[in-house]
């Protein structure tokens, strides 16, 4: 996990090579404000854009927990019957092929302007990484476990609980984190095709009024909440999958 | 739990792409002893072991029994060369693992596997993860999970071939100590370790494999490096299998 330190000197080198971008294109503020003017518009609407934030936040923690339940089911449900996964997995492949982004006006057209049309296009961004990294993780279980658990005459739940789920959580730790980086991109793009709140909405209606500094300001928020959002993820798993030790200690 | 006696009757091994590996092999190996197979790389001592283990995926021609023949399910335990401990699971878990795969886990078990951690040296590492511990240290944990299974037979294939002179000798010594009077199958190339822990060497080799030459041992295992039967065996049999060695 990347230290706080680390973090708060990326972030200081970014804002300063803004700052330079500004000053060496003497870009005018309609077109690129610098930093400090966008600062001062977050301030200045502050309690809107957390208002906004509320909304694309439950939006994008709703299409993560609902994403990743789908995904693991759907990966579990493969493993367990194999009639089931002939047929499902060329299901979910070609789910792939369409362009999940065209999809949106059509989600906000079935499920209306609110929360769920978001919500929706957030889980199924989310949703391939997690089932194709998770059931990935279970087939490859390492073929002499499996054969041991059958020698130990093991019961077959008892194998998917103890031995097949606990070794494909390092893949679907992967494809979590893939789908925690992509979950924000799911929740505004439902937001510009049709709602009347979350951060999305705010950045096109700032946008429509030529206010770029607020624009600015608001993406600095998301990028802020998906990054939170991606270390609280990354740190929720390094804690399930304690057997992976950053640092190899060995007695004798 | 009481030994049992592995006949082979004249036993052909048919894999799936039509290729055999045993024609009308032969072998007895006597309950509550140790029984070594020694053999070049390739001769077949794993796939026997699997058989014996029912997990080949082949077609057998001629009989295998078992005397007494207790139920598949219950027949054997297996150790191989890697120690597939968990590492999700302690020490302790591990050890146990095949009664919680079955869901008959209760506190019996932990007493009885406490017991042989503590017998094992490793007492105090109950619940370090496998991570933490040495090669040799986890494959001890291999050896008591396949001890704590009290089944009829164990299959042991070159369990302690991945760790070093010291380790290997002092794992052998625990060995014996803990599997007297149980049906022990052991694969090794090692003919030291055969000769140490034997009461009985098989010689495979040929083509189709077939048994080369069998000799039983005197005295109890393990032998020390000096034991006269040894030393008298220890040649003769280095000379058959280099003879076999492709």
């Amino acid at each position: 996990m990347i230290t706080a330190r680390r973090l708060i000197i990326i972030a200081a080198g970014l804002i300063g090579l803004w700052q330079l971008v500004v000053l060496a294109t003497k870009a005018p503020p309609y077109i690129l404000p610098g930093p400090w003017p966008v600062l001062q518009a977050a301030i200045a609407n502050g309690s809107t854009l957390l208002h906004h934030l509320q909304t694309t936040g439950i939006e994008m923690v709703a299409g993560l927990l609902v994403g990743t339940l789908l995904g693991t089911s759907c990966a579990l449900v493969m493993i367990i019957a194999p009639l089931l996964r002939r047929w499902l997995l060329p299901v979910l492949v070609i789910s792939q092929a369409v362009p999940v982004f065209a999809l949106a006006p059509l989600l906000v057209l079935w499920l209306g302007y609110g929360m769920a049309s978001k919500i929706a296009m957030a889980v199924l961004i989310i949703f391939f990484p997690v089932a194709s990294s998770f059931y990935q993780g279970m087939r490859r279980t390492n073929r002499d476990l499996l054969e041991l658990a059958r020698i130990m005459g093991a019961r077959p739940v008892n194998v998917l609980r103890f031995i097949v789920i606990p070794a494909a959580l390092p893949a679907f730790a992967s494809g979590l984190r893939v789908a925690t980086a992509v979950a924000p991109i799911g929740a505004v793009v439902g937001e510009w095709v049709g709602s009347s709140a979350g951060l999305g909405f705010y950045m096109l209606h700032a946008n429509a009024r030529m206010q770029v500094d607020v624009m600015f300001a608001a993406l600095a928020l998301l990028s802020a909440v998906s990054l939170v959002l991606y270390f609280s993820v990354d740190y929720l798993l390094d804690k399930l999958i304690y057997w992976q030790p950053t640092q190899g200690v060995t007695h004798e | 739990m009481i030994p049992s006696a592995i006949h082979l009757d004249a036993v052909s091994l048919t894999f799936r792409d039509g290729s055999r590996l045993f024609d009308g092999l032969t072998m007895n190996v006597a309950a509550g002893r140790c029984t070594c197979l020694l053999g070049p790389s390739g001769c077949g001592k794993s796939t026997l072991l699997r058989l014996i283990s029912g997990a080949a995926d082949c077609h057998l021609d001629g009989r295998l029994r078992f005397d007494p023949d207790p139920p598949a399910s219950v027949r054997c335990a297996w150790m191989g060369q890697d120690d597939l401990l968990l590492p999700w699971f302690s020490l302790l878990d591990n050890v146990l693992l095949g009664a919680r795969l079955r869901g008959t886990l209760d506190r019996d078990h932990t007493e009885r596997a406490r017991e042989l951690i503590a017998e094992a040296g490793l007492a105090g590492y109950e619940q370090a993860l496998p991570a933490a511990l040495s090669g040799g240290m986890r494959q001890r944990g291999a050896l008591l999970r396949t001890l704590l299974e009290e089944r009829p037979i164990m299959l042991m294939d070159e369990p302690f071939s991945a760790l070093d002179a010291l380790t290997r000798m002092r794992l052998q010594n625990l060995s014996c100590r803990l599997t007297t009077g149980a049906t022990v199958m052991l694969v090794t190339h090692d003919v030291m370790e055969a000769l140490r822990m034997a009461d009985r060497i098989i010689v495979l080799g040929g083509t189709p494999v077939a048994i080369k030459t069998q000799l039983d041992l005197a005295g109890t295992p393990p032998r020390r490096p000096g034991d006269p039967e040894i030393i008298r065996h220890y040649e003769p049999l280095l000379e058959i299998l280099l003879s076999e060695a492709p």
